[in-house]
């Protein structure tokens, strides 16, 4: 299992986090929710060791991640990056075989099927041999979650990790629902799926648990249904919002559009 | 959109391995003595069958420079394509982090000295290859410890602090060169424009070997090196120590183009443009662009080598000069023709 355990977090003699306990179940869609500069891609950082904790620690199978290798950790958590960038020509599908690089590795053939199954995933089988230079901001996106899925494709005997920082931002409605879906199918096969997610109505839709952070804090945390309401959009963004049920009982938000005061609440809060 | 070609590694390794035989054999027929082709076969076969003179020019002469350009090519080309990685700059260049740089000042010092002093214990050249491998590892060990922080080297501070070294080396060589006598001028200029005519058994020896080793630990590296092109915190998530991989890389590429401009003087161009033509023809793989790219170095190196004794015999000019005036026009020919590919837009 994957813990946070008082996990703190100082850059430049900022506080970003405070001792965050939080424990992460394979198996569920953890969804972190939370204001922008809360600390949730931080927070990330921190569960993936790409950062070390200033205070507290994280742990994975109850061993801080500091006395993990690195190559080993890579075969037990994949991390999907906010940002898509790379200046040199590769192609789709040498992109998506960079992530087995410390992978199990099989025979040529069974290397090939991953990143074939991985791409086919993320419905980018068409584009595999377009370079990713070439692709759009949503179509890059979906390559690195290809990627991603790929370094950690294959069960072991350990729960897996997939660490999504804001997997939705780049990508049309459909392939939200597209990659959120595959985000659930991933952890009802065991993996342990933690997102950053910034639409209330994706998390209510996809996550089992979610934790809200602010201002570098958890401050609610359990299932959607009770922790994401119309007071929290209030608290959190200042923005009206209405918890309505759709026919098969499932419940979203409406957000009310902002007035122009509650744009100006918006730019303070920031 | 289109889809982009990538042609196979292995033949175009063969190509180029052709091509360096046939390169190899015309530039050891090439020359004031010339040897036709079935000759220079023949003589490596069975050496024996050479008089005196022949055997002197061929084995004292001919062959280390050969050898000594297909060493500093390689070596070149490899440095360049590593630092590219590195950086995550197809434009980088060996010389970019200082090291041709202080390299050339060093070498002109020593040059502008030995004018100054009779006799000496060691061979002057040794003397100035020694002060170049020197001058060019110190200036990039600065380099590289301005663009550390926190223990992180910095893309874009390395770059910059690579710039300033060569700036101020610029100025230092200037200074030399203008307080300098005129046989001490002419030694340095000769030195700036690269040549292989220095390179004798004794530098090769040493350098040879140095370089070959290099460039097989950096061809270990390739992987990891293109998980770095994602990022360093996503090769960090790969399961790449990247503070390692960093040091290890770019120390042995230092050492590589320290080598290479010890050996031979400033040769500019290959470094830059032999990984990237490379990039073009057979894609951003550094398990094969590096090997392609150290075997294209030797090729081009050589060519040039070979064409600079080869157009004006008895004399020559300097392969810096050769290398820039043929590989500049066929890179821009590249460039024609594929500057619609995405990955140059």
């Amino acid at each position: 299992m994957l813990r946070a355990e008082r996990a703190g977090l100082t850059r430049n003699g900022q506080r970003i986090l405070d001792a965050i306990d939080l424990s992460f179940m394979p198996g569920q869609l953890h969804a972190i929710f939370g204001p922008n500069g809360a600390g949730k891609s931080s927070l990330l950082r921190l569960l993936s060791a790409e950062w070390a904790c200033s205070s507290g620690r994280v742990t994975l199978d109850d061993k801080p991640l500091s006395a993990w290798s690195s190559a080993a950790l890579a075969q037990r958590r994949a991390l999907l990056p906010q940002q898509h960038g790379l200046s040199f020509p590769f192609l789709a599908h040498e992109v998506v075989a960079l992530g087995r690089l410390h992978a199990r590795r099989g025979t040529v053939t069974r290397e090939r099927q991953i990143v074939d199954a991985a791409l086919e995933a993320c419905g980018m089988t068409r584009l595999a041999s377009r370079s990713y230079a070439e692709l759009s901001g949503g179509e890059r996106a979906r390559v690195q979650l290809a990627r991603v899925l790929a370094q950690i494709w294959e069960p072991s005997d350990a729960p897996r990790y997939l660490l999504l920082d804001e997997p939705t931002a780049h990508l049309d409605l459909a392939f939200q629902h597209a990659c959120l879906g595959l985000a659930r199918r991933w952890a009802q096969a065991g993996v342990g799926v933690i997102a950053v997610l910034h639409d209330p109505n994706l998390v209510l839709a996809y996550a089992d648990h979610v934790s809200v952070i602010a201002d570098g804090h958890p401050i609610a945390g359990g299932a959607p249904r009770g922790v994401i309401t119309p007071d929290l959009m209030q608290q959190l963004y200042g923005l009206q919002a209405e918890a309505l049920h759709d026919t098969r009982d499932a419940p979203w938000l409406a957000i009310r559009a902002a007035a122009s005061a509650e744009c100006r609440h918006a730019q303070n809060h920031q | 959109m289109t889809t982009v070609p990538r042609r196979r590694a292995w033949p175009s390794a063969l190509i180029l391995i052709a091509g360096l035989a046939v390169v190899v054999v015309w530039a050891l027929g090439t020359g004031p003595f010339p040897l036709p082709w079935q000759q220079a076969i023949n003589v490596l076969l069975s050496p024996s069958t050479l008089s005196p003179a022949e055997h002197s020019v061929l084995f004292t002469l001919r062959l280390p420079r050969v050898l000594a350009a297909l060493v500093v090519g390689s070596g070149l080309a490899v440095a360049g394509c590593v630092f590219q990685a590195v950086l995550r700059n197809p434009l980088a260049d060996p010389g970019f982090i200082g090291v041709s740089g202080g390299a050339a000042v060093a070498a002109a010092a020593c040059l502008a000295g030995l004018g100054q002093l009779a006799a000496l214990p060691v061979a002057p050249q040794l003397l100035v290859s020694l002060a170049a491998l020197a001058g060019g590892i110190g200036s990039a060990v600065l380099v590289i410890r301005i663009a550390r922080v926190d223990g992180q080297t910095q893309a874009v501070t390395l770059l910059l602090a690579g710039l300033a070294i060569n700036a101020l080396a610029g100025g230092l060589l200037g200074l030399i060169a203008y307080t300098a006598n005129d046989p001490t001028l002419r030694a340095i200029t000769l030195w700036l424009f690269g040549s292989l005519a220095r390179a004798g058994w004794p530098e090769l020896v040493i350098g040879a070997p140095a370089i070959v080793i290099g460039i097989i630990l950096l061809w270990r590296l390739t992987p990891s090196l293109n998980a770095l092109l994602l990022g360093d915190a996503e090769a960090g998530h790969l399961g790449v120590d990247v503070r390692r991989l960093r040091i290890v890389a770019i120390g042995l590429a230092v050492l590589c183009t320290a080598i290479a401009v010890a050996l031979a003087g400033i040769i500019g161009f290959v470094g830059l443009m032999v990984p990237h033509m490379l990039r073009l023809w057979i894609g951003p793989d550094h398990r094969r662009l590096l090997p392609l790219s150290a075997l294209g170095g030797a090729l081009l190196l050589a060519i040039a080598d070979t064409m600079a004794r080869a157009v004006v015999q008895p004399a020559e000019i300097p392969v810096g000069i050769v290398c820039a005036l043929l590989g500049a026009p066929f890179f821009l020919g590249l460039l024609l023709r594929d500057r619609r590919l995405p990955e140059l837009v």
